[in-house]
């Protein structure tokens, strides 16, 4: 019934959406910013313990739609390990995934987080996406204040 | 009263021929805007090319006769709404612009420090913000009666809080988040007991039940075009005639005025006081047209209908496992919001639009609304004329279908 939503709502999405990865508070967090959607009320927390420029672990709590949660928690698994550049640079294509057409796009060096490639197609859920990775992206400018997509 | 035939009525809706991903399109966003009859189409393009020319202004042909369609369209509205004079309805571009009006023009002259207005906690955002502006610039206080879990107003609640102080009250005559129809007789009632005057946000309201000013004894009455079958960009504020004799203009321009100088300007009589510079002519005519429509289905035979449909989607979604219905009050308009245990709002959204149904996911700006029931957001379906049971049948065969999906 739902064959034409087979790009958006891949298996890989419900997986992290029924079992979010690194769903937990972080109690050594030297990085914590929310994030918020106001238009469809998507809220997350996104813990980050950054060291020497490295982030060593990312952690969320927070509830938002399938999109959403998956987006996040598929970030928190890839950025371990990661420097504070590096990960910038990944947002970078990642937004560029999310917003531009397939061939300009290398999704290989995008890896897992390909499954949300879907979202290109959906201009109102491409929010959904990003929500994670602006939360990200002022956690390593450490900035304090909330992050809204609005 | 015979029932109506909502497939008769389909048909004057070019719009609803249509397929969307490849599925008969189910339009149930009707609360956020509703569909245009042919009827409606049909005179504005008439109007565009026949008649148009401005308004109140030139003495050629082709003005004089734009100028009767437009106050032949006011003339349509008083009817419509009973109002006891065509003076007291002004044109705006919506519900939220006639309150805004009401907010600068009334609120502005006739509030000062320390005064209140009184809201409910189901107000949508429209009748919330235009208020809070108005106290910020007046230092007037924004008093809010509570609601219970079925989304009523506790009366009791909203009578403690009408005091000495309260200069306005401002309440929705139906809410766009919940459905809830709210006891605006008995609320207009208190408030005039005290010498308050009520505005009645009737955008949610006037599309599904018979609206009397005179009857309600409201003293504001404001309403939007799109959601009455009218074009968008048209709306109506009403005001009882000697609230609006003594309100200084909202906006200054050509048409709200009679004399001019440097020095002076003599204001124009009501209603163009308010309506400063060129209206929105075409829009103004096309929902004229779409309250000839109305009138002629009948808004009892509408409202019977809608609550057909209503009765029959709230039995159904019940029976669904884990759908909580959000607002389920006595009193209710054909709105059923709801969310699911196990699916977020906006994936509801996007799976149900891939079967070709309109449902709207979101705050529905009412965010103290979602706040008060803890929920981010909900799905929602409104209902209108030209829904059938048949549609209400695929909206609940889609919520099961992408329950499992998600399971």
């Amino acid at each position: 019934m739902f064959d034409d939503l087979r790009d958006l709502y891949q298996e890989v999405i419900f997986d992290h959406n029924r079992n979010p990865r690194n769903f937990r508070v972080m109690e050594n967090a030297n990085r914590k910013v929310e994030g918020f959607n106001p238009l469809c009320g998507d809220r997350l927390t996104l813990y980050l313990n950054v060291q020497d420029g490295v982030i060593k672990d990312a952690s969320f709590q927070g509830s938002g739609c399938a999109i959403s949660t998956a987006s996040v928690s598929l970030m928190t698994e890839i950025v371990k390990g990661l420097t504070e550049q590096e990960a910038e640079q990944l947002f970078e294509k990642f937004r560029q995934m999310t917003t531009s057409n397939s061939e300009e796009v290398n999704l290989e060096a995008l890896g897992k987080l390909a499954v949300l490639a879907g979202v290109r197609e959906y201009p109102a859920r491409v929010k959904c996406a990003t929500l994670a990775w602006h939360t990200l992206d002022a956690a390593l400018k450490n900035e304090q204040k909330a992050v809204s997509t609005e | 009263m015979n029932m109506l035939n909502s497939e008769t009525i389909r048909r004057d809706f070019p719009i609803l021929d249509q397929q969307v991903h490849g599925r008969p399109l189910v339009y149930l966003d009707n609360a956020a805007t509703c569909q245009k009859p042919a009827q409606v189409i049909d005179a504005m393009t008439r109007m565009y090319q026949h008649d148009y020319a401005n308004v109140h202004r030139g003495v050629h042909t082709l003005s004089e006769r734009s100028t009767a369609a437009y106050e032949g369209a006011r003339e349509k509205v008083r009817k419509f709404i009973n109002a006891a004079s065509s003076k007291e309805i002004v044109f705006v571009r919506g519900t939220t612009e006639a309150i805004n009006l009401v907010a600068q023009s009334y609120g502005r002259s006739n509030l000062a420090a320390g005064d209140e207005i009184l809201i409910t906690a189901m107000e949508h955002h429209s009748n919330i913000v235009p208020w809070q502006m108005l106290c910020q610039q007046t230092g007037a206080v924004l008093r809010v009666a509570p609601i219970d879990t079925r989304g009523e107003l506790i009366f009791p609640e909203f009578e403690k809080l009408l005091n000495e102080k309260t200069r306005l009250v401002s309440v929705g005559h139906m809410s766009n988040a919940l459905g809830t129809i709210n006891p605006v007789q008995q609320i207009i009632a208190a408030a005039h007991a005290r010498n308050v005057p009520v505005l009645l946000d009737g955008a949610q309201a006037a599309p599904h039940m018979h609206v009397d000013v005179q009857a309600l004894d409201c003293d504001f009455y404001a309403f939007s075009g799109h959601k009455l079958y009218g074009p968008s960009g048209i709306g109506v504020l009403y005001g009882r005639q000697e609230l609006l004799e003594a309100m200084p203009p909202y906006q200054g321009g050509g048409d709200m005025i009679r004399k001019v100088t440097f020095e002076e300007t003599e204001y124009n009589i009501l209603p163009y006081k308010f309506e400063a510079g060129t209206p929105s002519i075409v829009d103004t005519v096309g929902l004229g047209a779409a309250m000839d429509y109305l009138t002629e289905i009948g808004m009892d035979r509408l409202a019977a209908h809608e609550h057909e449909l209503l009765l029959y989607a709230t039995e159904k979604a019940r029976k669904i496992p884990g759908l909580r219905i959000i607002g389920e009050a006595q009193q209710k308009g054909a709105i059923l919001s709801f969310v699911l245990d196990s699916v977020h709002p906006h994936d509801i959204g996007t799976m149900l639009d891939s079967i070709g149904i309109a449902v709207r996911a979101g705050h529905h700006c009412a965010m103290p609304v979602m706040d008060f029931f803890q929920v981010p957001a909900t799905a929602r379906a409104s209902f209108a004329v030209y829904n059938t049971k048949q549609e209400v049948d695929v909206l609940m065969e889609g919520i099961e279908k992408l329950i499992e999906v998600f399971a």
